[in-house]
């Protein structure tokens, strides 16, 4: 049952996004969350959210999963929410209680906190829906790769990601394997309080780390048995490439950040009021 | 171009002691042997007998104390040329899963050439053709922890043979398997020895395995015990059980029958020479 596990959030599938290189799929993200920060008029949020609905459309990913990627974030998103509601000083006070009030100016600044977060949130969660994590670190090797100059471990730090995602799943089948055993030797492990619940980790833990280092030890004698000597002079069997599909992306999202300026320039003295 | 073979002479090896002055370790006492290209050599010995310190001494993972060990006119001690080596002299291992690196059973394959610095187009082609000879193409897109043993073990044979190395030495590689899983492996490794005329080293301590090899080697306490076919190797059957080997199930049994006075030819190894031989005698 652990085996079948899942890593990362990736859904298989084969939309225009799932195809698109894992690098501008990337590069995109940062840049929608830069677009995000920009916005400073509620008709800017319009066009934010309707960009990635529309990514998500595309990407054939149910709109149910952003719920779920937010489910985890939601205490933060109320917590801001509330602070912003009550403590943001503001001239058109609806009520007012001793020291705190509630004004339209809180109001708004405390909804477009909350629509940001959402936002940024179902933002990223459609790159690592439709990535899977060897691209993803590809993608990160390929674009860190220039800071090899100043010798930043570019293709090493791939190489432990890729490592480590290859032997997650081994590594959950053994922690089921041992224990397993250590039920059987008569070990404990549901009951007590948290602390005798923690050391009853400890017969689990030690077995598992030493297995992990031979099994460490035994990898790198596979992998120089097969040659390999680091990042130097390496190729790869699949090249990334840009194709015409991650240009009209970058194109929309660029025309996106084009709305967003204009509707900030956009003069707006009904709104005045508010901001 | 050096002929194809790899020519162990007068190898010795320790494992050094430590600083603290604790003494070393002897394992390998001077073994002389030579493998020529196209055979399929089957060494024996039982646990702690050196035959796996004997293995990684063909591919340079361990340098000789003493003696040499070349590989294809290379001797294994010359660093500058330890890829030349590791090219020609492919290793799998015991635990499948130790030795496969990447999340996907093709780029797996392609990691060795990946390091070799190879085409991406050759690559392909030769991921491709290595998959083929083990019958896992069609697996070719799964994440490794969704095989079986005996097919994950297959996996890290294909990243071996797309370096297209003349030997492969196999050090215990159906240990960890189930039954299937072994007899899967082994058909690969009969096929690649015959129908490619790759070279195999086939460390093991299953009789049943060292049967179908051409050659039989016999590594004991760091010696040679014997070498020769596997018909010449398993008739000595008390010299094997006291080096504390089983012979197969099959020459145990012609064995105990030939004690009890009943006369049957010594060197039958297979079930069906057995049931020829017994089917004549009783007829």
């Amino acid at each position: 049952m652990l085996k079948d596990i899942t890593i990362g959030q990736y859904f298989p599938g084969h939309s225009p996004v799932h195809r698109m290189d894992p690098r501008m799929k990337l590069l995109l993200t940062i840049f929608y969350i830069v677009i995000l920060f920009c916005v400073s008029n509620p008709f800017g949020f319009i066009p934010a959210v309707l960009f990635l609905a529309g990514c998500y459309m595309v990407s054939q990913i149910p709109i149910k999963m952003i719920a779920k990627s937010i489910k985890p974030i939601l205490p933060i998103i109320i917590f801001t929410g509330i602070l912003n509601l009550f403590f943001i000083e503001g001239e058109s006070v609806l009520v007012q209680l001793g020291p705190i009030h509630i004004s339209w100016q809180g109001i708004y600044t405390s909804v477009k906190m909350a629509l940001r977060l959402v936002l940024l949130i179902a933002g990223t969660s459609l790159m690592t829906y439709t990535t899977s994590p060897i691209a993803l670190t590809d993608a990160i090797e390929q674009l860190l790769s220039p800071l090899k100059v100043v010798h930043f471990p570019a293709h090493e730090l791939a190489m432990m990601m890729s490592i480590a995602l290859r032997f997650i799943p081994t590594l959950v089948e053994e922690t089921d394997k041992i224990m397993s055993a250590q039920k059987a030797r008569g070990a404990d492990m549901d009951s007590g309080g948290l602390i005798q619940r923690a050391k009853a980790l400890i017969p689990i833990m030690i077995p598992l780390f030493i297995s992990a280092f031979r099994r460490a030890e035994e990898l790198a004698l596979a992998m120089e048995c097969r040659c390999y000597h680091g990042g130097e002079g390496r190729t790869r069997m699949k090249q990334l490439k840009y194709s015409h599909l991650d240009f009209v992306a970058l194109g929309v999202t660029t025309v996106l950040l084009v709305i967003i300026i204009i509707l900030n320039i956009i003069p707006m003295p009904f709104l005045n009021w508010l901001l | 171009m050096e002929k194809k073979e790899i020519n162990v002479s007068g190898l010795v090896f320790e494992y050094p002691g430590d600083e603290e002055g604790a003494p070393g370790y002897l394992v390998l006492k001077g073994l002389d042997m030579t493998i020529p290209a196209g055979q399929f050599v089957a060494v024996l010995g039982h646990n702690g007998s050196g035959k796996s310190t004997l293995a990684k001494h063909f591919n340079a993972i361990l340098t000789p104390t003493g003696g040499d060990v070349i590989v294809c006119g290379i001797n294994t001690k010359d660093e500058d040329r330890l890829f030349d080596i590791r090219q020609q002299v492919g290793m799998v291992f015991q635990n499948p899963d130790n030795q496969i690196v990447a999340t996907i059973v093709e780029e797996d394959v392609a990691f060795a050439l990946e390091n070799l610095g190879v085409p991406p187009a050759e690559i392909r082609k030769r991921v491709d053709d290595a998959l083929k000879e083990v019958d896992m193409y069609e697996y070719r897109e799964h994440a490794p922890h969704q095989l079986s043993g005996g097919q994950k073990q297959r996996v890290a044979i294909a990243g071996i043979l797309a370096m297209r190395p003349d030997f492969i030495v196999l050090d215990e590689p159906t240990a960890m398997l189930d039954p299937k899983g072994r007899s899967e492996v082994i058909r690969t490794i009969k096929e690649l020895n015959k129908n490619f005329h790759t070279t195999v080293v086939l460390i093991t301590h299953y009789m049943e395995e060292a049967v179908q090899a051409d050659r039989v080697v016999v590594v004991d306490n760091g010696k040679i015990l014997r070498d020769g076919t596997p018909k010449e190797v398993f008739s000595e059957v008390e010299l094997l059980k006291s080096v504390g080997l089983d012979v197969p199930q099959v020459t145990e049994l012609v064995y105990e029958l030939r004690q009890e006075g009943i006369d049957l030819p010594q060197d039958i190894l297979t079930e069906d020479e057995c049931y020829e031989a017994l089917k004549k005698l009783l007829a």
